[in-house]
């Protein structure tokens, strides 16, 4: 029991809370604390002051919108496996986030900030296309995910900035996911992957390949897009994707470089194949 | 600071630093001793309790982040000296072994049940993922569960 005696702000609206960030741009943004609450346990992170973003109720939720659905930072991965307006390969992902009682806690934002390379849903933002809205006093920037996360847990997030919500388009074509892990829950990301492939008449038209937990970033593998886009997902085509992955994978606590590097063929040729025979 | 919450249907105040846990709280501040500290990372699930109906790890939570919610452990699962009908499912099934995950299970299951009634036994375990049984008793655990809710004279675990 290592209790953390910092200053807690605890704003209750949405303006409130962009005040409060530009007045203490190094609190640490507490949110369903599912990472936060597991530093301070360790005593690996010592914030001098919080922000705890759990009363401000207008950052929950799901609305569907002219171009497609807006999601509230705090939203949880249980609120996002339930929506049945969610493409169904983003409720799959959010079943495989810890277990029940992270996904009850755990949000769409706090993923995104926490900008683990493991992190499971961030895959499903590149291949989706997904804008993420941050807001400050200045006012609100829209970042499309591709272009969030510059570094190891760097991102394009200024420190008087709060993730406020993530607007996912309407987007065509077929979506899938596939996490590997230790075991199917509680189980931090081996390799993970999100998928996009549309087709028109037998021929991919757009293809989004994104892959977590083989470098610092989640990052799209656009040599793989490139390899789908303009011909029939044959599996001839499905080879030549397969060969053009570019990826460097480490060696970590958890998996091998091999390891991931094996893995990570083996489920985007499975996934494509999936797709191919529809 | 004070902070205010239901406990088990009874109105609390407590008097807690703001980032304490809810789990600490729960059992040091108010000796309910129900939840326990297994991992204390939010892996094992034995610190299990229902925060507005929802199972969640009260070793994760900020007391903060409770003021004014329901919270339910297993101290309020049976009511007027009945046993809630998961409790007598794990009494009759055998679903329990050293106990320690025990209440960490059965309030998860009740969460379950409550949205349930009738869970498939691949509902039950994916529901019950997160809180794990160093005894390994898993096969009578979501007998239990599965069973829990069944006309009377028929439960045959």
């Amino acid at each position: 029991m290592l209790t953390c005696t910092a200053p807690v702000h605890q704003p209750r609206s949405l303006d409130e809370a962009i005040a409060c960030r530009a007045i203490h741009p190094f609190a640490t943004v507490l949110a369903g604390g599912t990472d936060i609450m597991v530093y301070l346990e360790a005593g690996s992170l010592k914030p001098s002051s919080l922000l705890d973003l759990w009363k401000v109720d207008a950052l929950r939720g799901i609305t569907v919108q002219a171009d497609g659905v807006r999601i509230g930072a705090l939203t949880t991965w249980t609120d996002i496996a339930r929506e049945a307006r969610m493409p169904a390969a983003l409720r799959d992902c959010a079943r495989t986030v810890g277990a029940l009682q992270i996904q009850n806690r755990g949000t769409v934002g706090g993923n995104i900030v926490n900008a683990s390379p493991a992190g499971d849903s961030l895959p499903m933002w590149l291949v989706l296309d997904a804008v993420f809205e941050v807001r400050s006093w200045h006012g609100t920037r829209r970042i499309p995910a591709a272009e969030f996360w510059r570094g190891y847990k760097r991102m394009d997030l200024a420190a008087d900035e709060l993730l406020v919500g993530v607007h996912v388009p309407a987007v065509s074509g077929d979506v899938r996911y596939r996490k590997v892990g230790t075991r199917l829950a509680q189980a931090i990301s081996k390799v993970v992957l999100g998928l996009r492939v549309a087709t028109v008449d037998g021929l991919v038209t757009e293809a989004r390949v994104a892959f977590g937990s083989v470098g610092p970033t989640p990052a799209r593998a656009t040599a793989v897009e490139h390899a789908l886009v303009g011909r029939a997902l044959s599996p001839e085509t499905v080879d030549n994707a397969v060969a053009a992955l570019q990826i460097a994978p480490l060696d970590d606590i958890r998996s091998t470089a091999d390891y991931r590097n094996d893995v990570a063929r083996r489920i985007l040729r499975a996934e494509l194949l999936a797709l191919a025979r529809g | 600071m004070p902070v205010n919450f239901t406990l088990n249907g009874r109105g609390v105040s407590v008097e807690a630093t703001p980032m304490a846990r809810l789990l600490d709280v729960l059992r040091e501040d108010l000796r309910c001793t129900g939840p326990k500290e297994g991992c204390g990372e939010g892996e094992c699930g034995a610190c299990t309790v229902l925060v507005d109906g929802r199972a969640v790890n009260s070793c994760l939570i900020p007391v903060i982040q409770v003021e004014g919610a329901t919270i339910l452990t297993v101290e309020g699962l049976a009511t007027d000296g009945r046993l809630h009908p998961v409790q007598e499912a794990f009494v009759r099934c055998g679903a329990a072994q050293c106990g320690i995950c025990t209440p960490g299970f059965l309030v998860t299951a009740r969460a379950l049940l409550d949205e349930n009634p009738h869970p498939s036994r691949e509902e039950a375990r994916e529901a019950l993922a997160g809180n794990l049984c160093r005894c390994t008793g898993y096969q009578k655990i979501i007998d239990a569960v599965c069973e829990a809710i069944v006309p009377v004279g028929t439960a045959g675990c």
